[in-house]
């Protein structure tokens, strides 16, 4: 395979965009994109959407995209993998570019979650709908049902919870582009509305609207516009049992450990070599879990490193979420995942304003769907 | 929901019925075509026991529109004697008193209702012994 680069990057901001459509936001994100890389032109495109035709009744959006963008006969194609949709379209461009097959490939993801559907019910079809779903369990439900196994497991505390969602509303303040700029207090978050035992609203990512979009593009490409920078280090993608009972531990992610072994072997990586992560919190108790399996952390400790702040922009030795995360950024689903890949881009470019990680060089975005049955892993690196 | 998909779930929602690999014995619920243990194709047919212990649980308090006239209501967890695990809802508990390892006994109970014309779907839920 031969090396891949990100050579440009565009989003809509992130949150209830009641006046623009799917078509609207992506083509918005595309365009900045392409114009941010300075191409004349793209091979082909992937649009990553977990669930389109529930949300708004639309499929097939690669060629409306490619429709709405201009950019007709080009291949186009609509990926889909839960709430990684947008990591794995753009692990699809990678590959079409480290493949030799196009030199200039085009990954986006959107989601259009806030045009009336029931969305606690469509976002469940991630989970297995004849064992999981029938019985009601919901999304919160499920990760309710990690928490309280982490707290029995290991001691994981309510407060040590809050602190990520504190640090990543913190986070989310410095970014013009997420849903909620507003910091949030450890009281606040403990307090909020019950939504599933141990989990309060204040522990969930919200319901938001948003497309996102990057280039990549091969070493001759990146090197002609002078944009021979952000090297795509690793990509790795690995699957898990769909339905969280099925699996011998409610703590431990397998999708995420064995992505992430992928990758770093890639990259030629550890986990202490990593400066910044973008990791998928879609609740407080994934940015816990997560922290562990990749890595950075040891089992069990992930809660205590948050509240310790060993995951914060101002102290950390890893920051976790510089964006504000899917907590605060906002989490319109097929979206997120490019979204992290352009914070990556951004703070490798030492372009991410009062987010600024100080000489950041390697970064890595951690993104799954579901309780983690499919979860892709990119690791970029700042030449 | 549509009545064929409904009843092709009946023999493991009504009866237990599980899969158990021929050749390493891995017992799967539902039955699946492939053992994930050992990727045998060849099973026999077994019924779980409808005991267990309750692993871990939540109380959900916001349900999908399907579910939100019947919350709060509990949703766990359950490893049966047979090892299987399974997620089921929780009937009959006090939301307040549950708690890991608690002993459960599967029965049978209604799961939910498909709006005003359509089929009622039964299935089971663990009770607190």
């Amino acid at each position: 395979m031969r090396d891949a680069y990100v050579i440009g990057a565009g989003m809509t901001k992130f949150g209830e965009l009641w006046s623009n459509s799917i078509r609207d936001m992506f083509v918005e994100a595309a365009l900045k994109a392409i114009d941010d890389a300075g191409v004349d032109h793209i091979d082909s495109m992937y649009v990553g959407a977990m669930s389109s035709g529930l949300f708004v009744q639309q499929e097939h959006l690669g060629a409306l995209m490619a429709d709405y963008l201009g950019v007709v006969p080009m291949p186009a194609t609509h990926v889909e993998s839960a709430c990684a949709s947008g990591g794995v379209s753009f692990r699809q461009a990678f590959l079409e570019v480290a493949s030799g097959a196009s030199d200039i490939v085009l990954a986006g993801g959107v989601e259009k979650m806030t045009d009336g559907a029931d969305v606690t019910d469509a976002l469940a079809t991630a989970a297995d709908q004849e064992y999981e779903v029938y019985h009601g369990i919901t999304f919160p439900g499920l990760y309710a049902i990690m928490a309280r196994a982490h707290m029995q497991e290991f001691g994981t505390t309510r407060e040590q919870l809050a602190a990520v969602a504190v640090k990543n509303h913190r986070n989310g303040s410095k970014n013009p582009n997420a849903q909620f700029r507003s910091e949030v207090t450890l009281e606040q978050v403990i307090r909020s509305t019950m939504v599933a035992d141990p989990l309060r609203l204040l522990d969930c990512s919200p319901v938001s609207d948003g497309a996102a979009a990057v280039i990549v593009a091969s070493e001759a490409v990146a090197k002609k516009l002078g944009k021979q920078r952000i090297r795509v280090a690793a990509s790795a993608q690995a699957s898990d049992t769909l339905a969280l009972h099925s699996r011998k531990s409610l703590t431990t992610l397998n999708a995420v450990v064995a992505a992430a072994q992928k990758a770093y072997k890639m990259a030629g990586k550890k986990p202490s070599d990593i400066q910044i992560a973008e990791v998928h919190d879609c609740f407080t108790i994934a940015e816990v879990i997560v922290s562990e399996d990749l890595g950075f952390f040891e089992k069990g400790k992930g809660g205590e490193a948050a509240a310790n702040g060993l995951t914060s922009l101002e102290t950390g030795k890893i920051r976790v979420n510089t964006s504000g995360g899917l907590k605060s950024k906002g989490h319109p689903v097929g979206a997120t995942g490019i979204a992290q890949i352009i914070e990556l881009y951004e703070q490798l470019n030492g372009k991410a304003g009062a987010r600024q990680v100080e000489n950041a060089r390697i970064g890595l975005a951690e993104n799954m769907g579901g309780t983690g049955a499919s979860c892709v892993i990119h690791i970029l690196e700042a030449l | 929901m549509i009545t064929a998909r409904y009843a092709r779930e009946i023999p493991q929602r009504y009866r237990l019925e599980a899969s158990k690999c021929a050749q390493c014995a891995t017992v799967s619920f539902p039955p699946r075509l492939v053992c994930p243990t050992c990727k045998g194709r060849t099973f026999s047919t077994i019924t779980l026991q409808n005991e267990g212990k309750l692993l871990s649980y939540t109380v959900v308090r916001v349900g999908s529109d399907k579910f939100s006239k019947e919350t709060p209501f509990a949703v766990g967890i359950i490893e049966l004697k047979d090892g299987i695990r399974i997620t089921t809802q929780i009937a009959d508990a006090n939301l307040e008193k549950l708690a890991h390892g608690q002993t459960v006994r599967l029965v049978f109970r209604k799961i939910q209702e498909d709006g005003k014309a359509g089929i009622l779907c039964y299935g089971y839920k663990a009770i607190v012994v």
